[in-house]
């Protein structure tokens, strides 16, 4: 089950299903709604994809749903995350607003980032998610740093940093680990490990994949989700942030998980070589959003489903709708309060 | 600057810095001071010396070399309100930090349409002196100066020492702290008050009409002392201190080059799109 603190990746894979008994309807529906709803906002930003009306690159989260759904179901809204250029997961398990994605996607004047950020810097500081970067692993630190602010304040908020594999050999995820764990602050580190970094797999990146193992040595408790049950990795997420809020510092969590698209784009890509269709099999066999919507009552799923596409359908029409930013604003914001 | 009043008094550079970083500190909790070595024996030549004491650790502490990560933690502490000051003994050792200065520190407010600011200062020593070599003395203050959304000062004294980094501390932005090692040790009259000496404003310290003098940092020393042996040889030089190179107080400069008709720009620095080069960049030569 959970390990110890800083137990090696051997000893803490996190394995049993029964994780999903404590739960009441209300939270399978509410996981249910934020699954589904990034699944659906996503597959509608695929298909819209070829119109041109989007006007930024998307790195889709499609398959990797549950990672971002089962930390952010635990966390409060003033809790803070810290998401990836392949955010859109991140960004709305944590309630960034719907259409405000939409109209960014679009590059419009009422995205969330006034159509100047993009997919890749989708930021909604009402809802405490911080702004994403472009660049594997920069947004880590940010994170910690966040964190060092709410331990100053005496705050009882966790921040939380999402990150995928190949952030983690970028120098600056070591750096980020040593100090948040000197300074035992409130970050819980979660790697989304989906095997690639864009086409090169972590077979020919990583001397060992004892992620976990190196971690540790920070003495950081780490933990690993080596398949995508997202009521394991939510139990557990429930739990270290309960560490984290009673002053125990960071954590560390591996999800192993599975990009089902295109590195960046609407597609598939299992033609190109790099990897087999085969591999797919067991994430499809595990997909998490049709296995919690299939725990929900039919009358139920169906009605949050339909409330579901009208508010994704709410937010393309206000994206379509929306104006693009006017010429003045170009240089805004260059500076703060210039 | 140069006149005392009852509340001036002469103060070094590295004193100057120390005195503002004090005052702000005591004015606002939200400021803190990190860097590797700012609390140990020595307070980075004395300029944080006592800080940790009067202080704590809490809001004064060294770090871990790691100046990618440290850099970033600044940006996130200062995104979640705070107003880390960052201080590194080297400008050189801020390429190990420049993603986070440039990619996030210098947009973040742009491309995030306003959502977040970040107020942290970035100190850091620059200049030749014994020994020093290839890395422990170069100028790069322009690398800087060509990334929107950063701020650059280069005090050249002590009274502008204390009122720019006091200035930087109250700044919503990111501003790049440059100081140069020769001038630590220099004095000038500084108001025990804090006080602001506001970015962008250039200010001209000799009055001439035969040739407009920009000298950057410590290069403003030498300007002033080259301005004396040309004085004895009939040749009137207008010295002027940008202190502040971005926001650049062109309309100062270009006002005294058309007095002049002529412009020397001398910075501890390579000239290739340097500093030194502003005279082709600016608009308003045209």
């Amino acid at each position: 089950m959970i390990s110890e603190r800083g137990e090696t990746a051997t000893n803490c894979h996190i394995t049993g299903s029964t994780h999903e008994f404590a739960l009441t309807d209300a939270d399978l529906e509410r996981i249910y709604r934020a699954l589904r709803l990034i699944r659906c906002a996503e597959e509608q930003i695929a298909r819209i994809y070829p119109s041109d009306k989007i006007k930024s690159p998307v790195h889709l989260s499609i398959g990797q749903e549950a990672v971002s759904v089962g930390v952010c179901d635990v966390l409060r809204p003033d809790d803070v995350v810290a998401p990836t250029y392949r955010g859109h997961a991140a960004y709305l398990a944590k309630g960034g607003s719907l259409r405000g994605l939409f109209a960014e996607l679009y590059g419009k004047a009422t995205g969330v980032a006034g159509g100047k950020g993009g997919s890749m810097h989708l930021i909604d500081m009402s809802r405490n998610v911080l702004g994403a970067s472009a660049v594997v692993g920069t947004t880590i630190p940010i994170a910690v740093g966040y964190a060092l602010a709410l331990k100053r304040v005496k705050s009882d908020c966790v921040s939380v940093a999402f990150f995928g594999d190949g952030a983690t050999e970028e120098g600056v995820f070591a750096e980020s680990l040593n100090f948040a764990a000197l300074q035992k602050l409130p970050v819980l580190f979660v790697c989304e490990n989906n095997y690639y970094a864009i086409h090169t797999p972590i077979t020919r990146r990583w001397a060992t994949n004892r992620l976990c193992e190196r971690v540790a040595t920070y003495g950081i408790p780490t933990y690993q989700v080596d398949d995508s049950d997202i009521f394991k990795l939510r139990q557990l997420a429930a739990s270290v942030v309960a560490d984290m809020r009673r002053g125990d510092g960071p954590s560390f969590i591996e999800c192993r998980t599975y990009r089902w698209r295109e590195h960046v784009g609407p597609n598939e890509d299992y033609d190109l070589g790099y990897r087999n269709r085969d591999d797919l099999t067991r994430w499809l066999k595990d997909d998490q959003v049709e296995r919690v919507g299939n725990m929900i009552a039919d009358e139920r799923r169906v009605q949050i489903e339909s409330e579901i596409d009208l508010d994704i359908a709410d937010a393309v029409e206000f994206a379509e709708m929306s104006p693009f930013p006017e010429t003045d604003k170009l240089f805004s914001n260059v500076f703060a309060n210039p | 600057m140069s006149s005392q009043t009852p509340s001036t008094r002469l103060l070094s550079y590295v004193d100057a810095l120390r005195e503002a970083l004090a005052q702000e500190m005591r004015r606002d909790s939200r400021v803190f001071l990190f860097g590797l070595d700012v609390d140990d024996h020595k307070g980075i030549q004395g300029s944080t010396l006592g800080l940790v004491q009067e202080f704590g650790p809490e809001r004064v502490f060294g770090t871990p070399l790691s100046e990618d990560a440290m850099t970033g933690v600044a940006i996130g502490a200062a995104m979640a309100g705070m107003r880390p000051v960052h201080v590194h003994i080297r400008m050189d050792f801020l390429m190990l930090a420049m993603n986070q200065l440039i990619n996030m520190a210098a947009k973040s407010c742009y491309m995030y349409n306003g959502q977040v600011k970040v107020p942290i200062v970035v100190r850091s020593m620059i200049g030749k002196s014994w020994g020093q070599g290839a890395q422990h003395s170069q100028g790069l203050h322009a690398m800087f100066m060509h990334v929107p959304g950063l701020k650059v000062v280069a005090p050249s004294n002590a009274y502008d020492a204390k009122g720019t980094l006091i200035a930087a501390i109250r700044d919503d932005n990111p501003v790049i702290f440059v100081e140069h090692r020769l001038l630590y040790n220099t004095d000038a009259f500084v108001p025990e008050e804090p006080f602001v000496v506001p970015f962008g404003k250039a200010r001209i310290c000799t009055v001439g009409d035969e040739i407009t003098v920009v000298g950057i940092s410590n290069m403003l020393v030498e300007c002033l002392r080259a301005n004396e042996i040309l004085a004895d040889v009939g040749i009137r030089a207008e010295v002027v201190d940008p202190v502040c190179l971005v926001p650049l107080d062109i309309d100062t400069i270009v006002d005294s080059v058309k007095k002049t008709g002529r412009l020397l720009v001398v910075d501890n620095a390579w000239t290739n799109c340097g500093a030194a080069s502003l005279d082709l960049s600016a608009p308003q030569f045209d």
